[in-house]
């Protein structure tokens, strides 16, 4: 029985931070236990839903184009958390993020070269083969291998943790409770996205219309019980990364097929047939995280892209079809918006176009004047029929809030002692490193850089 | 069971369904033809996904990658979609159209006319020649049991028949999709086919037996496929033999024509016999479970015609040969028969589709 014995290395979760902490105690000859809270199929988070990590490289890595220089990928931190970053982390993230590529290859997870719609991030990101799951299937099977032992739906229930020192955790299995004894723990568990109740508690029963791109078992309790034993809090704990994705898209899971890039085509407009905010403000990516919030902010935190049918195949295909109407008032039938109202919306918007040279690729010189609501770029009359409409909804990638960690990946205590024997990795101390903003692969750069940290600090522990 | 006209609708409409997701997702990009193929598109008609059908090679890597698959309840499953559209599509391009459903009893069909061949020959050997011939040592000479020229002449129209059968299907199916072609496309989908580049799910391998990709299946594969070969190569120098240089059969055992048969054989043995034994141990969920007959049957089909022709050239000098040899030429038409009608074709329409491929990619064609 996997209960019996006390293991050098309690892991909790089984994504990429887990995995790689496991893997890398397991080749340090120590005994690991990972603890996933989702069946087989779910496991591994947000993991799943991932398709590259971001590291700094010379160049010659294989399947990327570059370099891409440390200096330049912290700028690029410092440039979307505003500054809300660990100084002393980051960087030690970023050194490290050079050796993931060779690592990760000798685990048996292979890569690609970007293709099609990624290659502006051909530079600065790895692409695994096959994607997140792919990735996480080859690290089960190396931690497998090395003699890890893997238990899905195995949730951590409660954790025996005294002044800072812990000794066993429980999880509900097989319909049980069990007692999983261990040297050191390893927390990996991620954030609470998909704790609706939790979200509540700072967004009210607006969050009730949140959609959460990842699993539901990203619930957050081991960041729980981590913060009600004592260990000290970093990251805004009101905050979510969101993006707009359709409003058809399931509850859970829904993953990247359910985001689109519509929204500067055409106009955004509430459920009161009125815009509410520039669309045409910024350049992919920042525009593709601010919209989620925007919309989280509107009645009913649904809003509605509308297109003409010139702007209809110049964005990445939906998932699900376009509402589509010959008129505008039509659309908006299907749409039970007021049909008046948008009718007024999308005239007084055509109105205010001037004249310019679209390009979407640039912040071009088609705006609109005279509205109180500006669209700045990419402002073209909608006037050509048929019109189109996705329904969008905010969705919930991650949140910020976490675990204090040091450069040994090693939680401090909210009375500023670290702790002996217990580390975190992932997004459950992302926040360290990333306080705010979003950098395309950086969550699975601090997942693998501070899970191989965790792992050789724990190992080294659980020896002692 | 036999496949009806709703079923095949829905195995197109399904796969639309899927490449509909995949379009809006695209991580699997890296893994083979298929997906990038996919991105050339925004819609999928049926030719379109016909064409798709043909570019899978039922590696499984983007099941297995999938974030998507079942449980999930987007439920996608592209492998055993496509593999059902590409079974319909061999139907559906059949010629004549009155032969199509060959294809849904598959194994039953060419198991009732190999049986019916192999009599045949039988019946005809006793009727037309010296019953006493049948059961008599011949010294290894087949064409005293059946002349030659009967063998020619048989073996010709059949074959001509049925490469008349199997042009008509594909110059169909090359209309339908559209495709084009081009000297540098042709060389680069020779290539792609002869390494069978996209049976290897990107470099990861093909999930056949469990999750853990492997590279069985690809090999045993190339048994066959090479072995196939080979003894196309033996017929073809025996061929020339015989009406280049007068040379009859039969042939010593160090004369290339039998060289060439014994390498060709033993790939067909050891070939199919891994397909059949990797196909057993597959997940279920990756195929078209409904026909696997088809399969089967034509790997079944490549085995006898080797284990025949071994036989055969073992016990040519003794009693047995008549026998033997209405066992093999049996087989042997039996398959040759079956060749428009059965598994044959997926090498064909597999790489028509990497030609449109390797020129559609080449010229970057997107299509609206």
């Amino acid at each position: 029985m996997p209960f019996d014995e006390t293991y050098d290395v309690v892991v909790a979760g089984g994504g990429n931070a887990a995995l790689c902490a496991a893997i890398t105690a397991a080749r340090a000859g120590r005994s690991v236990i990972v603890l996933e809270a989702a069946p087989a199929f779910y496991r591994g988070g947000n993991t799943r839903h991932t398709r590259n990590l971001r590291c700094a490289h010379d160049g010659s890595a294989p399947t990327m184009t570059g370099p891409y220089d440390p200096a330049e990928f912290l700028d690029d931190l410092y440039r979307v958390t505003g500054g809300e970053t660990d100084k002393a982390l980051a960087q030690l993230t970023i050194a490290r993020s050079h050796e993931l590529i060779p690592w990760m290859n000798k685990q048996g997870v292979l890569f690609q070269p970007p293709l099609g719609g990624t290659l502006s991030l051909g530079k600065t990101n790895a692409f695994f083969l096959g994607g997140g799951r792919g990735m996480l299937n080859a690290l089960y099977r190396q931690a497998e291998a090395l003699g890890v032992v893997c238990l899905n739906d195995a949730p951590v229930t409660a954790l025996t943790i005294e002044d800072g020192f812990f000794t066993a955790a429980t999880i509900q299995y097989q319909g049980q409770p069990r007692q999983v004894r261990g040297h050191t723990f390893v927390a990996a568990a991620g954030g609470f996205e998909a704790n609706i109740e939790w979200l509540k508690q700072h967004w009210g029963d607006a969050a009730d219309n949140f959609l959460i791109r990842g699993t539901p078992y990203n619930r957050g309790d081991v960041l729980r019980m981590l913060l009600d034993n004592g260990v000290m809090p970093v990251g805004d704990p009101t905050q979510c990364h969101a993006v707009a994705i359709d409003a058809r898209a399931p509850k859970f899971d829904g993953g990247i097929a359910t985001r689109l890039d519509s929204v500067v085509f055409g106009i955004m407009v509430n459920r009161n047939a009125q815009r509410f905010y520039d669309e045409g403000e910024e350049t992919w990516p920042k525009r593709y995280a601010i919209w989620g919030r925007l919309i989280a902010q509107q009645p009913d935190q649904i809003g509605y892209s509308i297109v003409d049918s010139q702007s209809i195949h110049m964005f990445m295909p939906s998932i699900f079809p376009a509402v589509q109407a010959s008129t505008i008032g039509e659309l908006a039938g299907k749409l039970q918006l007021n049909a008046a109202a948008l009718e007024k919306t999308v005239a007084d918007f055509n109105t205010a176009v001037r004249p310019g040279t679209f390009d979407h690729t640039v912040l071009d010189d088609c705006a609109t004047s005279g509205l109180a609501i500006p669209k700045s770029h990419w402002a073209r009359k909608l006037d050509k029929p048929p019109y189109y409409a996705y329904p969008l909804r905010p969705g919930i990638t991650f949140t910020y809030l976490g675990v204090r960690v040091n450069e040994e990946s090693r939680m401090v205590l909210a009375n500023g002692k670290t702790a002996a024997n217990m580390f975190a990795a992932g997004e459950i101390m992302a926040g360290n490193v990333l306080g705010k903003g979003y950098l395309a692969g950086i969550g699975m750069t601090i997942g693998a850089v501070f899970g191989r940290i965790a792992g050789e600090g724990a190992a080294k522990h659980a020896r002692n | 069971m036999p496949v009806t006209e709703t079923q095949r609708a829905g195995a197109l409409v399904e796969a639309d369904r899927l490449m509909t997701i995949c379009n809006a997702c695209r991580y699997c990009e890296g893994l083979c033809a298929v997906f990038p193929a996919m991105e050339m598109r925004r819609t999928f008609a049926d030719a379109d996904l016909n064409y798709l059908s043909h570019l899978c090679h039922q590696c499984g890597a983007c099941y297995t990658d999938c974030q998507y698959s079942p449980p999930h309840e987007f439920n996608v499953n592209v492998p055993a979609a496509l593999a059902k559209v590409r079974n319909d599509s061999y139907a559906h391009y059949a010629w004549p159209r009155a032969f199509a459903p060959a294809f849904a009893r598959n194994g039953l069909t060419i198991t009732l006319l190999t049986a019916a061949s192999v009599a045949g020959f039988i019946v005809g050997f006793v009727a037309l020649r010296d019953p006493a011939l049948l059961f008599s040592p011949n010294a290894g000479d087949f064409y005293k049991v059946m002349p030659h020229n009967a063998m020619v002449a048989l073996f010709g129209a059949v074959f001509l028949y049925a490469i008349a059968a199997l042009a008509v299907g594909l110059r169909a199916f090359w209309r339908d999709i559209n495709g084009s072609a081009d000297a540098q496309a042709i060389g680069q989908a020779t290539g792609d086919a002869a390494h069978l580049r996209y049976l290897g799910g990107g470099g990861g391998g093909c999930t056949s037996e469990s999750e853990k990709p492997s590279a069985r299946r690809r090999i045993f594969h190339h048994f066959t496929f090479y072995g196939f070969l080979f003894c196309f190569a033996a017929t073809s120098v025996a061929t020339v033999y015989h009406y280049g240089f007068g040379w009859r059969a039969p042939y010593t055992l160090a004369s290339l024509p039998v060289l060439l048969g014994i390498v060709g054989g033993l790939g067909l043995l050891v070939g199919p016999a891994g397909l059949f034994v990797l196909a057993r141990k597959r997940d279920a969920v990756l195929v078209d479970t409904q026909r696997q007959g088809m399969d089967t049957a034509f790997i079944a089909m490549l085995f006898l015609t080797s284990l025949s022709g071994f036989a055969l050239m073992l016990w040519r000098d003794s009693g047995a040969m008549g026998i033997l040899l209405a066992l093999h030429l049996g087989v042997v038409l039996g398959l040759f028969l079956s060749l428009p009608y059965g598994k044959f074709v997926h090498g064909l329409y597999r790489y028509l589709a990497l030609v449109k491929y390797a020129r559609d990619k080449r010229t970057a064609a997107f299509v609206e």
